[in-house]
């Protein structure tokens, strides 16, 4: 009867485990789908297997004695008087010593693997902002065809080829329409980190740290900022997109073209309040970018492709940018202009005290955005 | 009988106060004992509080997208609940049983110098209303206990300068208590009792006065650094103009990592000193563990990168700081299994306190296991900052460092208040604990393998974190049912007070319980003279030629002669200056954030109370 109810408990807690083990969870190290993820976790999971041997030979061993001495009523025993053994001291401390050894011989030539820079990788450079995420594509080939010829620059979410290794320098930048002096304010340290394909880096202020990664699955992974960089810290995130090979022409091609000039008249009325101010007197391109018009501010996200289908989310990739069959998100986009700050405490982007039809219209612009 | 009598002489500002008994005379005790009591409810307070801030936190995180707190409270309450639990509870816990037991253990009548010890407690005091004062005055503390510039000195709200200030005035509790206990520990040992007749408490005690006082220079220079830049517009930590983050990170770790072992090793003492009462044998190896011990105090300074393994230092540093912090497992490791063989053929007596002993050295072994993952550094590039990060530090500071607290808690309760807490409450409490401590930490492994960092308020239900997630949260609560059985198990025996059978309720092995429980004020009618390690266990037992125990027949050993009667024992008499003291210095640090008129009546009280504590008489009137 006892050994039944053992197997249904068992097999209750077995049920449990596995539900909670199955099912795609994003951010999961230990279902790596590129290098260097794959390679760190190749790394520790032996370590976690000898730390397992341990635990169990110590756990075991300590279990075992605290049963087989205990003290039983009525059975008074004074135990020996044994005070040490030098000998048997010596070799506990050896044998973790040799463990740790054996442990660190791979990490190190790894860390000095992964410190070294390959030779043809293409370079972006990464933004930190409060609390959303940039990127600018530095190599001289993505460069766009409009105005000074600037890098592509696209927020939240990272596009990068298949198969390529991508080399990130990581910059932290200022609070957006926060400045004082022309120096941006909070400008704080981030950290980097899209757990099924690199681990973390920090992105410290007045330094340049780098990741190099590469993938052969096109996909979308997701990552956030892992150091806490303030109010909206839990909340900035971003997702790197992998294309294959036809895409990514498709998508580079894209991207260097200038923001679309939109032909319905709702998105022209809402290209007109993005330019020339809304009816409060705020200012869209105090802060943002749409390349090919006169909106080049650098403070908040680069908004000229907004509506392309890799942007799939943001505002710190907090929102969907398009429902689940592919129709603009609008409600999340209203919600967002009406009050960023209700949505997101803290929020950067100021409220504009927009109309409905205002925010109609600026909907209607940004997604013609493609 | 023996009497503390005072002889009588003039002179001062203010008479000296008499009162020993009675609520007032807590204000002005300079008794290391009622200090050490004072040090413990408060720290428990703390702990209470710091634990309903956990709670809102499981509470919030139990499912994705929750809405209880928003951002900027759960900032404050995460920043807060490592503030207290570190600088308010675990230090000053253990500064009680130090404070209580030192002086008891080595034979001594008070600590070297008893009013700096009551200065060091309502130091603390005011350091942590201080820093709770900032609920009400626009906002705690919001940048996490490690405060990481430039965040932290850029935040728009006060909590970062009551943080700064807060941490300062703690620090100089801790110095202050660092410097006492140490020169009580070298100066005031009982005839007989060399460095290696010590107990291991008290030389973990000594350990941890010297990490202290090594290591709080280093987190005062950068709380300054931080206060100025927060206050006066410095650049220590600004980038844009010639100041650089890392430095805070440098000398923050340089503090935060001894600072680990200053919150582990009491706990390390309290079990050296439980198991081998309870398995009836001698610590396996004394030197061995004592050893270990100083060496975890040295290496513990050579290890702080291993918190900035992603801040980009390059390859050769964390090269080195990886193996250094492999080395370091080593003497950890030492010590676990020393207490396994203490353990091994004993005869083992599962009380209360034996149970939180075995139970934190089990609870340990995951910690130093998991810490043993953040020397492969490659791989930390994936662990750190997330919720593995922070399982590990709650089974080595929790499970360890907490354990130890409630298995020293039950083992001398008997000795500071003249009754035990009640076994049945107490296994229960045990059991309780350990479950919901599992259930809690033991998922957020996974939580954090599957990416979920720390520091996050909420998090998407499309991460598919939610489950393990729920379970932590059930496990809080479980601790806190536990936490509250141990308020019912203390309040139930305080109220039926059931007298000591004996003054030696756990046949133990030193000199604290050769004295009357509670101790008279001053400890001992005459002060012991030690022959060798575990006194009192040698004058109870002599050991044959093959090791065997043989009681000793009681009247038989001549180490405790009869106390002479009637003859008097100078102690110090009580006094209001630290007191008075440590008031100044909330009031500077309120003078630093609002007026410099509030500084200068903070600077008058201090330099008022020093003067009057430097011409106070020798004792009272």
């Amino acid at each position: 009867m006892r050994k039944r109810l053992w197997w249904v408990l068992g097999l209750l807690a077995l049920t449990v485990l596995l539900s909670a083990c199955s099912g795609y969870k994003p951010q999961n190290t230990f279902d790596p789908a590129g290098q260097p993820a794959q390679e760190q976790k190749n790394l520790l999971v032996p370590v976690l297997w000898i730390a397992a041997g341990v635990f169990v030979i110590v756990e075991g061993g300590i279990l075992l004695i605290s049963i087989r001495y205990r003290h039983r009523k009525g059975r008074e025993r004074i135990p020996k008087q044994i005070h040490g053994n030098t000998r048997l001291e010596i070799g506990w401390t050896i044998a973790p010593a040799l463990i740790l050894a054996v442990i660190m011989v791979p990490t190190v030539s790894m860390i000095w693997q992964l410190a070294a820079v390959p030779a043809n990788a293409m370079h972006v450079t990464v933004q930190g902002y409060q609390w959303w995420w940039g990127f600018q594509y530095t190599d001289e080939d993505m460069r766009t065809a409009f105005g000074d010829h600037g890098p592509i620059t696209v927020a939240d979410v990272l596009v990068v080829p298949a198969g390529r290794e991508v080399e990130l320098s990581l910059a932290s930048e200022g609070g957006g329409a926060h400045t004082t002096d022309g120096i941006p304010d909070h400008m704080v340290i981030h950290s980097f980190w899209a757990p099924r394909l690199f681990g973390k880096q920090d992105v410290v202020p007045g330094r340049t740290n780098h990741i190099t990664f590469s993938t052969d699955q096109p996909g979308v992974y997701w990552g956030q900022c892992a150091e806490f960089c303030g109010l909206q810290h839990g909340r900035m995130r971003f997702r790197i997109a992998v294309l294959d090979a036809q895409r990514w022409d498709a998508w580079v091609k894209n991207e260097k073209l200038p923001g679309v000039t939109p032909t319905d008249t709702l998105a022209k009325e809402g290209m007109n309040l993005f330019l020339n101010g809304v009816s409060s007197g705020g200012q869209c391109i105090a802060c943002h970018a749409v390349g090919g018009t006169a909106a080049s501010a650098t403070a908040a996200p680069n908004l000229t492709h907004f509506a392309a289908r890799t942007h799939e989310c943001f505002a710190g990739c907090d929102f969907e940018t398009f429902l689940p069959d592919g129709s603009p998100n609008y409600a999340a986009l209203t919600a967002w202009l009406q009050d960023p700050n209700a949505v997101k405490l803290g929020a950067k982007m100021p409220d504009y005290d927009l109309t409905p039809h205002e925010i109609d219209a600026l909907m209607a612009y940004l997604y013609s955005l493609t | 009988m023996a009497t503390a009598t005072v002889p009588t002489r003039r002179g001062g500002i203010l008479r000296r106060p008499t009162a020993t008994t009675g609520f007032w005379s807590w204000f002005t005790t300079i008794d290391h004992k009622k200090i050490g009591i004072l040090y413990g409810v408060t720290a428990f307070t703390f702990f209470i509080v710091g634990g309903l801030e956990a709670l809102i936190i499981r509470a919030q995180l139990a499912r994705p997208d929750q809405t209880l707190v928003n951002a900027a409270q759960y900032n404050q309450i995460f920043t807060m609940h490592g503030l207290t639990m570190i600088f308010l509870f675990v230090m000053p816990m253990s500064a009680a049983f130090f404070n209580y037991l030192i002086p008891l253990m080595i034979g001594a009548r008070d600590v070297a110098f008893p009013r700096l010890n009551a200065f060091s407690y309502w130091v603390f005091l005011m350091g942590g209303l201080f820093l709770y004062s900032s609920w009400f005055l626009g906002g705690a503390p919001n940048g996490g206990w490690f405060g990481y510039a430039p965040n932290s000195t850029t935040d728009p709200t006060p909590g970062m300068t009551f943080y700064a200030l807060g941490l300062l005035i703690t620090g100089i509790a801790s110095s202050a208590g660092a410097i006492n206990l140490a020169v009580t520990i070298v100066n005031m040992r009982a005839p007989g009792m060399t460095l290696f007749r010590m107990p291991v408490f008290v030389w973990m005690g000594l350990v941890v006065q010297f990490l202290l006082a090594f290591s709080l220079p280093i987190i005062t220079v950068a709380l300054f650094e931080m206060l100025f830049d927060r206050r006066w517009d410095t650049a220590f930590f600004d980038p844009t103009r010639g100041g650089d983050p890392i430095l805070w990170q440098h000398l923050f770790w340089l503090f935060g990592h001894p600072e680990v072992y200053i919150l582990i090793l009491p706990a390390f003492g309290i079990f050296s000193e439980v198991l081998p009462v309870f398995s009836r044998k001698p610590l396996f190896g004394y030197q061995f563990v004592v050893f270990s011990g100083i060496a975890i105090g040295f290496i513990g300074f050579g290890v702080w990168v291993h918190h900035m393994y992603a801040a980009g230092l390059g390859p050769v540093a964390n090269t080195a700081f990886g193996i250094s912090t492999a080395i370091i497992a080593i003497p950890t490791g030492v010590k676990i299994f020393n207490w396994m063989a203490t353990m091994q053929g004993g005869d083992l007596h599962f009380d209360t306190p034996m149970l939180y002993s075995v139970g934190g050295v089990a609870m340990f072994v995951i910690g130093g296991l998991s810490g043993v993952t953040h020397s492969v550094v490659p791989s930390d590039y994936q662990q750190t900052d997330t919720y593995y990060v922070v399982a590990h530090f709650h089974y080595v500071l929790f499970g360890g460092a907490v354990f130890g607290l409630f298995a020293g808690m039950y083992y001398w309760w008997p000795k500071v208040f003249g009754f035990r807490l009640g076994e049945g409450l107490g296994k229960l409490q045990f059991w309780l604990m350990i479950i919901g401590f599992n259930l809690t930490f033991g998922p957020m492994h996974i939580l954090g393998l599957e990416g979920m960092i720390r520091r996050e308020y909420t998090y998407p239900a499309a991460l598919g974190l939610a489950f393990w997630n729920e379970v932590a949260s059930a496990g809080a609560f479980l601790i806190a049912i536990s936490v509250l059985v141990f308020i019912i198990n203390a309040v139930r025996a305080r109220v039926r007070h059931r007298p000591l059978e004996t003054d030696d309720p756990w046949d133990a092995r030193t000199l604290e319980w050769t004295t009357s429980c509670p101790p008279p004020a001053y400890n001992f009618e005459t002060i012991p003279v030690v022959h060798t390690l575990d006194e009192f266990w040698h004058r109870k037992y002599a050991e044959d030629k093959e090791g065997r125990l043989v009681r000793v027949p009681a009247g038989a050993s001549d180490d405790a002669p009869a106390p002479a009667a009637g003859h008097a024992i100078h102690m110090p008499s009580p006094s209001f200056w630290p007191l008075v003291a440590a008031l100044g210095l909330p009031t500077l640090a309120y003078g630093a954030m609002y007026s410099w008129w509030i500084v200068g009546l903070g600077a008058l009280i201090v330099v008022v109370a020093f003067t009057g504590w430097a011409l106070e008489p020798g004792t009272a009137e």
